[in-house]
């Protein structure tokens, strides 16, 4: 997408140019997760903007910024990761179990990370 | 807050971002380094409480009250808490004011620093690589891509945001609204105008 149809697009919205400010809701907890560790002192916002610049300046970016919140995720386990808070092996297996748990969950009931059929 | 569109599977389904998020706020809950209720209270804060009508309201005050202008230019970041719009990454702000002889423009190069305590979370062009890489090469380009164009002879100043510096740009109050009240001043400052790609609206376009 051209930078004009950004634009347009942000302008396209009915009632002026509120789009949404994000697009799943994972988005929003991705970014309240790193503003809560920022007010926690787990690191400072300088550094945060570093990390967060690494993962956009790949050369796979997105020119329409889609990927923005995608970005967002990456440099935030890359700071956990950076810090010793947990292993990307550790992000990736719990990931894993709320994927299966997520499955084994009736449509229509919150999905607990108990639910996961191969929990031990 | 919006679900998942995921009516049409019997199972819940999900998506390997939406998995991850959920994996990274089951290690720090369990860490105690976050608490999911301050998640939910963040994400309502900038769904719902933070967005360029608090920047509206400090370019209209700017406007009608002249110290609280002069104040707003010597030191942004205190003449903006005073309206108890205060940054949550203890960044300072400062206003660029917009003249006849010169236009500001505000980008981050680096990625998306913004001046979120009065124009909430930014728009998503202001974080398309587009955006950033172009502004400062070619702002006059730039603008046209908003249909904003400004005369041959206006300066067009960009100013490259950092962690800890935020701009505001304070447009210029348009002609034939000697009349309004700060209220309906502030309803013609669009927050393009408050970062450059646009203009204050003429009375009677709001």
């Amino acid at each position: 997408m051209s930078l004009r149809e950004l634009i347009t697009h942000s302008r396209g919205i009915p009632g002026h140019s509120d789009t949404p400010v994000f697009a799943e809701p994972w988005q929003a907890e991705a970014f309240a997760m790193v503003i809560a560790l920022h007010d926690r002192g787990l690191f400072s916002w300088d550094e945060w903007a570093n990390s967060l610049s690494a993962e956009l300046k790949r050369p796979d970016a997105l020119d329409d910024a889609s990927d923005y919140y995608h970005c967002w995720l990456a440099a935030l386990e890359s700071i956990i990761t950076t810090k010793n808070i947990a292993g990307r092996g550790d992000i990736d297996d719990l990931a894993a179990a709320w994927q299966r748990a997520a499955h084994a969950t009736p449509h229509g009931q919150p999905i607990k990370l108990e639910n996961d059929p191969d929990r031990s | 807050m919006p679900h998942n569109h995921d009516d049409h599977h019997h199972d819940n389904e999900l998506d390997p971002m939406a998995a991850r998020v959920r994996a990274l706020e089951t290690i720090l809950t369990q860490k105690g380094l976050v608490d999911p209720l301050a998640i939910d209270a963040i994400v309502e804060t900038y769904e719902t409480k933070v967005g360029p009508r608090n920047g509206a309201k400090v370019v209209a005050k700017a406007w009608v009250d002249p110290e609280y202008a002069d104040w707003l230019k010597r030191d942004a970041t205190e003449a903006i808490a005073s309206l108890s719009y205060t940054g949550r990454q203890g960044e300072h702000m400062q206003a660029v004011f917009n003249t006849p002889d010169t236009h500001n423009l505000v980008v981050c190069t680096l990625c998306s620093c913004y001046p979120w305590s009065v124009l909430g979370l930014p728009p998503v062009w202001y974080k398309s690589p587009p955006y950033r890489s172009k502004a400062v090469i070619d702002p006059r380009g730039v603008l046209g891509e908003f249909d904003l164009i400004l005369p041959a002879t206006t300066n067009i100043r960009v100013w490259d945001s950092t962690a800890e510096l935020r701009y505001l740009v304070v447009p210029m109050r348009p002609a034939g609204t000697e009349g309004l009240s700060e209220g309906q001043l502030a309803d013609l400052v669009t927050r393009d105008s408050m970062i450059g790609t646009g203009l204050a609206l003429a009375p009677g376009a709001a």
